[in-house]
């Protein structure tokens, strides 16, 4: 469990870093962000990257701010920039609760808001706030720059639009208005593990229905996504434990659930189940 | 009389590892650095070992002269397997030793390791004991009729009598799941050769004397020119104790490079090839009389014992100890039994924390909260019926219990936990669709045995005694060297104390030297929760040679009779007066001025000690709630009542019990080594095998009682496996108790979501 070699490139600006990309990357080369989840993969030689980018050291990239009605995330913010709210209101509110449930303190203290989505884990958190809300990834590679929409963003396990040779230089989130309401949910096996099931629902209630629903899930199947017949069940109606019932079973039976050696896929459905759920009622709450 | 026993003072071996100023193996710097390279199958034949051009690695076909470790019980039904330091023509798990390669660092090494080409013709492994035992299963040995490794049988003779005669019978199967008592710090090991020709291994070991004896064995080399250091170790919980093949290698590889090699495990290493445990099918049948007295039990014990035996306790260790310990703290008089080892293609089984009694535990007390169902008792109740209240008590199996409380801690046990408000809270909790449930296990631990329980085991190498070589050096302090080895026990407070006492001086001016076969005597090292009986023993035993001692040559000094000398401290006085002398006076006097005194000079003393043992006991009371959509557990509260005879240091002793319980609650709830159906191993990270968090353990709450009993001098009973041994039952049976309103059961561990999913499924169908 030693890394193999590897040449570590310190970059000062994102024109270096795209520049170090286009010479590197084609013979292994790799942006090093947080590094929580490149670093084990190369201990357990999963990953044998021959030359890392690191960015860390690239200046202004480390402060989310508002612009355009748009929170825009850099990227070298960590995880744990989001324990407090980034910005007042419900949005700010919901990073803060998400961010509970990513692994544990010393890891968000290092780990990014970008190098989880580039890094695409079926099971974390961040790719489905980004489908979620829908938001957009801003590449950029040698030959310019290129917005992709969350809905295109994802395409398998660990597998993204993102080309070789660019990089992901920040996340764009609408901003939510007063009113928005979230609820999220997660079910795990411990404290700080990967998620096995996880539901982000969001809506504004308004004369007592719910108005532009959404709902997004992780962890169940390779990519998260959002489900807009389901979120149709929704929209229109008061919020209640009957029909967050109902809806729980519809996403339930839209899935074809991952299985793994801890979760078989009956499991798996009846945790996305559980977590939709509790997601939906948490939007009340 | 005591003044230090019994006090909770801190541990003097804290201050260094709390700083970082520990001192463990991986610190050495080495010269060299090997890696071993590892079967990637089960089962199969070794064609051909190609190494990188110019790079060093030894195969088999170099160790001349090397013995395979064989490790022999003295059993007519036990076959002795063997196993070669590296892979001769077979492998025999995913993990096996094929190749050693060098490099100068860790990271070198294993670049090197990764080029090595192995060409292994695959077999069909076998992974199970229900595929071992089939008729036409491939053998792992070679040589060997069937897979069965030991196989022991008894019944008593009224066991027939008794079943006939009783007013029902009830069964329980339980599965205990293969675990791996994961320590903080991996193996490792660092051989150093000096020019005298002589080698220091430095390595994490639990018997720093026997690794000494078992590696010279192996290599033919005199045990003069190998000195075995065990420095700080970071937990071992049995992995340490049996010998490491890789440690002989490393040893094998200084001499033959006349230089300093080092190895660190990897985790991965470690979970993989590193000692398994626990894994075991035992079916229980209890007959009961119509006032639900167990009258007559029989067992039936299946471990799978992995593909080797570990060194020294053989591949018979947990199936004979579930043998001769199934019946438990319960008065059973009849009893009839088989239990079998089974090899199969997975990693070697060796004793971790605890030996079986996890599983065996598991499968008394789901049989008595069966049993307590179909009488329609409570759980406490048909354990109060059974209970061993009369001592000293002779199992069916002939071990005896010596003085114990079984029945008073379950009641300290029940007072504290108040079951009968629980009970209303359970059922006004179900309304509200959650699902509370309480488990009780109650248990006795046998500990602190000497080396008339290892012979009757039958074992070649026969451990159990102690021998401590105590001096008070001419400046007062005490040097006590000991045979056994702590690594995390505490030993060097709790020793302290002991002597202390019974010199009669501050704990601070006594120093335990321990894990340095130069420095120290003979001695089995740490492990079955007998360090602090036999070694303690073994100490008070010096510490009062050296107090007599001490007592006559004040009373020379003083000039007054012997009997008048008091000692306290550390000050000698004639009782009753004000003439008085410094211990530390005395001491160098006694070196210093040695003619005066009819004595052999100096004051050094040496004991051993070798009980036959005792059994200490422990109520564990789980309470959960079982979220039946995710089918995740929580423990709301955990408690222990517990009895092991005197507390010699209080704080440390709940430090056992608090990491005992919480390697229970991992085995009930979390940890699992799973291999595939091709003999792959899947749990190779710890994200894979899922150790619990500070998050997933509850507080305990710990009450104690201090039965005395005569079957160890210092009063205290062992406790270090005690945790470990009841916590699973406890919470097996709480969920089971929450599962009641579904008429779910479940009788496997680790009770993980997907087991519990999987019995709510079948109760529903
Ligand atoms: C014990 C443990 C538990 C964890 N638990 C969770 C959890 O519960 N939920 C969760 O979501 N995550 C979890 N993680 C992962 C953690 O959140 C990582 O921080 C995150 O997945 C990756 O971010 P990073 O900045 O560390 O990226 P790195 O590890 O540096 O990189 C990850 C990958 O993304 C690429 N990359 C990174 N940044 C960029 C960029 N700007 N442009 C292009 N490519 C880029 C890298 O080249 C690499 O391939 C856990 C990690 C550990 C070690």
């Amino acid at each position: 469990m030693k890394p193999s070699s590897f040449t570590h490139h310190e970059v000062g600006s994102i024109d270096e870093a795209v520049a170090a990309l286009a010479r590197f990357s084609a013979e292994g080369g790799r942006i090093l962000a947080g590094g929580q989840s490149l670093v084990p993969m190369m201990a357990f030689r999963l990953a044998q990257p021959t030359h890392l980018i690191d960015i860390n050291r690239i200046p202004g990239l480390d402060r989310p701010r508002l612009e355009a009605g748009e929170l825009v995330i850099p990227a070298c913010v960590r995880h744990a920039g989001f324990h407090q709210q980034v910005i007042p209101g419900p949005l700010g509110d919901m990073l803060a609760t998400v961010v509970r449930h990513i692994a544990h303190v010393p890891i968000r203290n290092r780990g990014t808001f970008c190098g989880s989505i580039a890094h695409a884990d079926p099971s974390a958190e961040w790719p489905v706030v980004l489908v979620a809300l829908d938001g957009v990834v801003v590449a950029r590679g040698v030959a310019g720059t290129r917005e992709i929409p969350a809905a295109a963003f994802f395409q398998g396990i660990m597998t993204t639009a993102l080309a070789e040779h660019e990089m992901l230089t920040e996340i764009r989130l609408p901003n939510a208005a007063a009113g928005q309401r979230y609820g999220f949910c997660e079910h795990a096996r411990r404290a700080g593990d990967y998620a096995q099931a996880i539901a982000l629902a969001g809506w504004r209630i308004s004369e007592g229905v719910i108005r532009q629903a959404r709902l997004a899930i992780g962890g169940v199947e390779p990519t998260p996504r959002r489900l807009p017949a389901v979120e149709a069940l929704l929209d229109g109606h008061a919020p209640n434990d009957a029909l967050f019932s109902e809806v729980a079973d519809a996403v339930a039976h839209c899935v074809t659930p991952m299985e793994d050696p801890q979760v078989s896929a009956s499991l798996r459905r009846d945790l996305l189940r559980a977590t939709t759920r509790r997601a939906l009622q948490r939007a009340c709450a | 009389m005591t003044t230090w026993v019994g006090r909770s003072i801190r541990r003097f071996e804290d201050p260094a590892l709390v700083r970082g100023q520990g001192r463990f193996t991986a610190d050495l710097p080495a010269a060299r650095w090997v890696r071993f390279v590892r079967s990637p199958v089960a089962s199969g034949l070794v064609e051909r070992i190609t190494p990188p051009a110019g790079s060093v690695c030894i195969t088999h076909a170099d160790l001349v002269g090397v013995r395979p470790i064989k490790p022999m019980l003295d059993r007519f039904d036990y076959v002795p397997i063997e196993q070669p330091l590296l892979a001769k023509a077979c492998v025999r798990y995913v993990g096996d030793l094929v190749a050693a390669v060098l490099g100068t660092t860790a990271a070198d090494a294993e670049d090197i390791a990764d080029q090595v080409l192995l060409d292994i013709t695959a077999l069909q492994p076998v992974m199970d004991t229900p595929s071992a035992l089939a008729e036409d299963a491939p053998v792992v040995h070679a040589g060997m009729s069937d897979n069965i490794v030991v196989r022991a049988q008894m019944c008593t003779p009224g066991h027939a009598q008794a079943w006939a005669a009783a007013d029902r019978i009830i069964d329980c199967d339980i599965r205990s799941h293969r675990q791996s008592g994961q320590p903080i710090e991996a193996r490792a090991a660092h051989a150093a050769w000096d020019s005298s020709g002589r080698v220091t291994l430095t390595c994490t070991a639990q018997m720093p004397h026997l690794m000494r004896t078992a590696i010279a064995d192996l290599l033919d080399m005199p045990e003069a020119d190998l000195r075995v250091v065990a420095p700080d170790v970071g937990g071992g919980f049995g992995q340490k104790m049996s010998l490491a093949p890789e440690y002989a290698l490393v040893v094998w590889l200084a001499r033959k490079f006349r230089t300093s090699i080092a190895w660190v495990e990897d985790r991965r290493e470690n979970l993989m090839a590193s000692f398994h445990s626990r894994d075991l099918a035992i079916s229980v049948q209890g007959a009961f009389d119509a006032q639900a007295r167990l009258v007559a039990l029989s067992g039936d014990v299946l471990a799978n014992v992995g593909a080797y035996a570990p060194y020294p306790n053989t591949a018979a260790v947990e199936p004979l100890m579930s043998f001769a310990e199934l019946p438990g703290p319960y008065a059973v008089a009849e009893y009839a039994c088989l239990a079998r080892g089974v090899v199969t293609n997975t990693c070697a089984s060796a004793p971790y924390r605890g030996v079986s009694r996890p599983a065996l535990t598991l499968a008394m007390e789901r049989l008595m909260d069966k049993a307590a169902r179909s009488f329609g008792l409570l759980p406490e109740e048909i354990r109060r019926r059974n209970l061993v209240q009369q001592f000293p008590h002779t199992s069916p199996t002939g071990l005896i219990y010596d003085t114990a409380s079984y029945r008073e801690t379950m009641e300290l046990a029940l007072r504290v936990a108040d079951l009968t408000r629980f009970r209303q809270r359970q059922v006004t909790a179900r309304v509200e669709k959650r699902y509370l449930g309480v488990g009780i296990a109650t248990f006795c631990e046998r500990t602190g045995y000497g080396s008339p329980a290892f012979a009757a085991r039958g074992m070649g190498v026969t451990p159990g005694w102690e021998t401590v070589q105590l001096a008070m050096d001419p400046s007062g302090f005490v040097e006590a060297r000991i045979g056994a080895s702590p690594h995390g026990q505490g030993l060097r407070t709790t020793l302290a104390q002991i002597i202390a006492d019974a010199v009669g001086i501050v704990p601070e001016r006594v120093r335990i030297i321990h894990g340095d076969t130069d420095r120290t005597p003979y001695g089995w090292g740490t492990f079955a929760s007998r360090s602090l009986v036999i070694s303690g023993g073994a100490c008070l035993i010096a510490a009062q040679q050296l107090h007599t001692r001490l007592c006559r040559v004040a009373s020379i000094m003083l000039e007054a009779a012997e009997a008048d000398i008091e000692l306290r401290d550390g000050i000698a006085r004639v009782a009753g007066t004000d003439r008085t002398i410094a211990i530390a006076d005395i001491a160098r006097a006694s070196y210093h001025g040695a003619h005066r005194f009819a004595e052999s000079p100096g004051l050094q003393e040496t004991a051993s000690y070798d009980p036959l043992g005792t059994f200490s006991n422990a109520t564990h009371i789980a309470f959960v709630d079982v979220d039946v959509e995710t089918c995740a557990v929580r423990i709301e509260r955990f408690i222990v009542a517990e009895d092991a005879g005197r507390l010699i240091n209080p704080m440390i002793v709940d430090g056992q019990i608090r990491g005992g319980v919480a390697q229970g609650i991992a085995n009930a709830l979390y940890e699992e080594i799973v291999y595939d159906e091709h003999g792959d191993i899947l749990t190779t990270t710890l994200a894979d095998f899922l150790m619990p968090t500070a998050h997933e353990i509850p507080p305990l709450e710990i009450h104690h009682l201090e039965t005395l009993s005569d079957a160890s001098i210092i009063g205290a009973k062992g406790l270090g496996e005690g945790g470990t041994i009841g916590a699973p039952a406890a919470v097996l049976n709480a969920i089971n108790d929450a599962l009641q309103p579904f008429g779910a059961e479940l009788d496997a561990m680790p009770a993980t979501p997907l087991r519990i999913h999987d019995a709510l499924r079948a109760a529903r169908t």
